[in-house]
């Protein structure tokens, strides 16, 4: 047994137990880091040295026998668009390149105050735009399980990390499905809280009303563990809620018994493919065989939720996105000789085609003749999503669905084909024009021997009830205890 | 052929609150560049807003004393555009959900009382401040009045000359002085207004194609201005050639205006709701306290002047103009109770002391109360009005109490009998022809006399005893 298959709860067992110490928990990353990190590609950049330095300083605590929290000397890898002081935080864009930020992230302070290490910043696609890290600025990752394959996007680098054990667990965002595909695909568990839960201050906005922080983790104990570190309504973030945040370990029930699942019909249909609709099914049944009552329901607006998310989200990133313009950070180009060619030629050159191409439909979908006709009725969809799932969970305890349509698929097979990526998402993004909780956690595996996942969604802060349901598969399952071998 | 203007106005000023809109900042004015400064302010990416809820207080004030009606549910929204001075690339404003409507004030132009519509007040953030020319050209940005918080109010278009405009930018000011929500420092930018303009004839009901001249910070600018826009659209129509819908500059220095540029060209700002920051929503009992709670207003310390000191309406106008003048005066009302006196002091001697010196009230060396006492002084005959103007100038200089420059100079009036006396013999003595005028009828020999006299006892006797004491003398 390695010291990087571990879980955080199992690793923090033997920190307090002093039977390993935190630099040689660090070091032990390190050193797989070095040997993996070439082949899968998930960090952009290590911070080896302030790793073993904050390694050092828990383990003088620990040896102090000061009580510490759950995340102790645990090293933890975080997405490249969440800003970490001093150390460089580029969203994988040329844009950001050398950006180093002059302040944490709530989320970061969070974890630093836990204790936590910090090992460095993973790969992503540029500004958290795309579904395959294929659009990083800097390089591809792969998926762990088959190198010719994406790990998913955009939080593709703290997927393909997790799945490798470069990390003990990561922090990805979640705009439209940015964790819960990526983990999908690379056969961990992914949660995206509830909007507003986890403070965004911090997190380099894309889709400021959709994106929300959320942890990648081995199984779901770690989940509901990183989850307790990171939520709470934060002074810094407006739109962070004021909702009691419990202790979601003790969400940790093995028992779904009565529990009532819906599965959405519009999510089993055509363009699911055979794999991942058998998996699905599958689980189900395990459900049922747990005491659960599953039913076919259906949410009939959510065909909308997919050009609703493309026009709110596109709208959001042009507006977030203009602050790279070259005058106060970030590349300048250097070609230039008057104001409007500082900004033309800055973002022409900075910013990657899958970013421009979401500015400019943003742009279109805001300007004036167009705003009712796109943005305002996008809004009214928004509306109808959120009814339709409100009216959904009057009904089900928990919706169960797919993740994505298909497993991994091979690198640079999609990328040419913008639109058909987007339809990819068409199981996750409804959640986000929702606001809702929504986990995703492997349930098995296609002929292709790629990992699947299911998603299941909760109420608005019921993160408890996907937890739980999360967690009873999970004990009655093997999925989260097959590795990729690499 | 006659026309009639159509003006309305955009005025912004800055809210007085000790931090800024979004951030934990301080707004305050100066400073090395780029000191007032952090993450939210400077738009680092990642950064996010918090409303401050001294700005929306401040805000509703505002609407409450010029009579809008007060949102309960407002939003606030993005306006996009790029400009080095804009951090973001989008200014936090309010769109179509202000936080004030539908309100007026009453200005009053040469004796005619008016309403001026006010179509709304939003609130929203300055920008940052370019410093040209320091490094070769190029231009630094300044990032310490970014965030700083601004209301805006938007009047009807129903203003109709440069008085009126100037009028009503006065009231704004007196208004927001009051409420101590701004300082209205318009130097300093802390007050400024942009002009929309259209001329058409007398009698039409459409109105013209307006322009929108930018950014004035002075009444003198508003005036010369609007002054100079009308002339240009008026000769412009008698031309024949068309008036195009502009944004224009006002260069003070040259007193020219000129286009900036066209709004067919101009930017598209795609407004849309702020995702980062909620609805402001307002309670009843929050509106009412604030209404409770509303300082006196201009026209209401006007009317009270008038009612119950007697003043004059048009010294009561000019008085209440500004807060610190009403309280300068109602601070000399404390010792002194010769309201006409104290006004005839604040209007005159006082107001032109202010201008050569180019002093603020708050300023001022010396205390209302000093003021006061200076119209005791005269009141009681201890000096003379004209030995008053020279101790009011000494108090100007250095501060001290009227009664202590008085005594220090020697300046007390002569009162007494006897030297009364000795003065008026003296002077009757060295002008004999004045006598014979007197004597012959002429009146005016007295005046004559009387200065004389004056001249003798070195401004210091008692003019209404000298007069007496002559008219006795020669009246033997």
């Amino acid at each position: 047994m390695n010291l990087f298959d571990l879980t955080i709860h199992e690793l923090r067992e033997k920190l307090e137990k002093r039977e390993i110490t935190s630099v040689q928990l660090t070091k032990c990353y390190l050193d797989r880091i070095k040997e993996v990190d070439e082949k899968t590609k998930a960090y952009v950049t290590v911070c080896g040295e302030y790793a073993l330095n904050r390694a050092k300083e828990i383990d003088e605590k620990y040896a102090k026998g000061e009580k510490l929290g759950p995340l102790a000397g645990i090293p933890i890898a975080i997405k490249d668009n969440i800003c970490t002081k001093g150390i460089k935080t580029t969203c994988s864009s040329k844009m950001l390149e050398n950006f180093i930020p002059p302040y944490n992230a709530t989320v970061i302070e969070k974890l630093n105050a836990e204790d936590a290490i910090i090992l460095g910043k993973l790969n992503m696609d540029e500004f958290a735009m795309g579904a395959s890290n294929e659009r990083s600025a800097f390089f591809k990752t792969k998926n762990p399980w088959n190198l010719n394959k994406v790990p998913g996007g955009s939080s593709g680098g703290s997927a393909s990390c997790v799945g490798a054990n470069l990390a003990t667990a990561t922090l990805g965002s979640d705009t439209g499905g940015s964790i819960r595909q990526p983990a999908s695909f690379c056969g961990v568990v992914g949660l995206k809280p509830t909007y507003g839960r986890v403070s965004r201050y911090g997190l380099v906005a894309f889709a400021s009303s959709l994106d929300q922080i959320g942890p990648l983790t081995k199984d779901v104990t770690d989940s509901a563990i990183m989850l307790n570190a990171i939520s709470g309504k934060d002074n810094m973030d407006t739109t962070s809620a004021n909702v009691e945040v419990k202790d979601y370990t003790k969400a940790l029930i093995n028992d779904v018994k009565g529990l009532k699942i819906g599965v959405p019909k519009e999510y089993m249909g055509e363009g699911i493919s055979e794999d991942v609709k058998d998996a699905i099914n599958k689980a189900i049944e395990v459900y049922k065989s747990l005491g659960a009552t599953v039913e076919e329901c259906s949410i009939p607006v959510t065909k909308y939720a997919l050009p609703a998310y493309y026009i709110i989200s596109g709208a959001e990133a042009s507006s977030n996105l203009g602050r790279f313009d070259g005058i106060r950070y970030g590349y300048r180009t250097k070609n230039y000789s008057t104001l409007s060619d500082i900004y033309r030629n800055s973002r022409s050159e900075g910013f990657g085609e899958e970013v421009k191409r979401r500015i400019l439909t943003g742009t279109y979908v805001l300007s004036s003749g167009y705003y009712d006709a796109y943005y305002k009725k996008a809004q009214k969809v928004r509306t109808k999503v959120i009814n339709e799932y409100k009216e959904m969970f009057e009904k089900y305890d928990v919706i169960l669905t797919p993740v994505s349509p298909t497993t991994a698929y091979d690198l640079n097979s999609k990328v040419n084909n913008p639109v058909e990526m987007y339809l990819a998402d068409i199981c996750t993004v409804s959640v986000n024009i929702a606001g809702v909780p929504a986990i995703s956690v492997p349930c098995g595996f296609g002929k292709d021997n790629m990992p699947i996942g299911m998603q299941l969604i909760g109420k608005h802060f019921d993160e408890e009830t996907i937890l739980r349901a999360a967690y009873t598969y999970e004990q009655n399952t093997n999925w989260h205890t097959m590795k990729a071998d690499i | 052929m006659d026309y009639e203007v159509v003006i309305g106005l955009e005025v912004h000023a800055e809210l007085a609150t000790k931090t800024k809109i979004y951030c934990g900042c301080s707004t305050e004015f100066g400073g090395d560049p780029n000191t007032h400064c952090c993450p939210v302010c400077t738009g680092m990416p990642g950064a996010l807003p918090v409303l401050n809820k001294k700005v929306v207080e401040y805000a509703v004030k505002a609407g409450l004393a010029m009579n809008c009606e007060i949102a309960r549910d407002s939003k606030q929204d993005r306006k996009n555009y790029f400009y080095p001075d804009l951090p973001k690339a989008y200014q936090i404003s309010q769109f179509d959900m202000p936080l004030c409507e539908n309100g007026h004030v009453e200005i009053e132009v040469d004796g005619q009382k008016k309403n001026i519509g006010i179509t709304r007040i939003h609130i929203e953030e300055d920008a940052g401040k370019l410093n040209h020319d320091q490094y070769g050209g190029g231009a630094l940005v300044d990032l310490n009045r970014a965030c700083v918080p601004l209301i805006e109010i938007v009047s009807e278009p129903d203003i109709r000359s440069a008085e009126e405009a100037k009028a009503y930018v006065e009231k704004l000011k007196s208004i927001l002085e009051y409420l101590e929500v701004s300082d209205c420092k318009m130097q300093e930018g802390s007050l400024r207004a942009d002009v929309n303009l259209s001329i058409r004839k007398k009698g039409e009901t459409k109105f013209g194609t307006r322009t929108e001249t930018k950014n004035l910070n002075s009444f003198r600018s508003i005036v010369r201005a609007i002054e100079f826009e009308i002339e240009r659209q008026i000769e412009a129509v008698e031309n024949g050639e068309e008036i195009y819908q502009e944004t224009r500059r006002w260069d003070d220095d040259r007193g020219i205006g000129y286009a900036m540029r066209t709004k067919e060209n101009a930017d598209d700002y795609r407004y849309f709701p702020e995702p980062d920051l909620s609805l402001i929503k307002l309670s009843e009992d929050y509106i009412n306290n604030l209404k409770d709670n509303l300082p006196e207003m201009p026209d209401s310390r006007k009317a009270r002047y008038v009612s119950e000191l007697g003043l004059p309406e048009y010294d009561a106008t000019i008085i209440t103009a500004s807060k610190k003048m009403a309280d300068f005066f109602e601070g000399a009302l404390t010792v002194c109770s010769n309201a006409k006196s104290i006004s005839n002091w604040l209007m005159g001697d006082f107001t032109r002391l202010l201008g050569e010196k180019e002093m603020e009230i708050e300023n001022v060396p010396f205390s209302a109360q000093d003021l006061g006492e200076l119209v005791n002084l005269i009141d009681s005959g201890k000096i003379s009005s004209a030995i008053a103007k020279k101790v009011f100038e000494e108090m100007f200089e250095s501060g001290k109490q009227p009664k202590v420059i008085v005594e220090e100079k020697g300046l007390v009036q002569i009162s007494d009998e006897g030297a009364i006396k000795e003065i008026v013999l003296k002077v009757l003595e060295n002008n004999p022809q004045s006598i014979a005028d007197f004597k012959a009828g002429k009146d005016k020999a007295l005046g004559f006399l009387v200065g004389q006299a004056m001249k003798e006892s070195r401004g210091k006797a008692n003019p209404q005893m000298l007069n007496k004491m002559f008219l006795e003398e020669l009246n033997k």
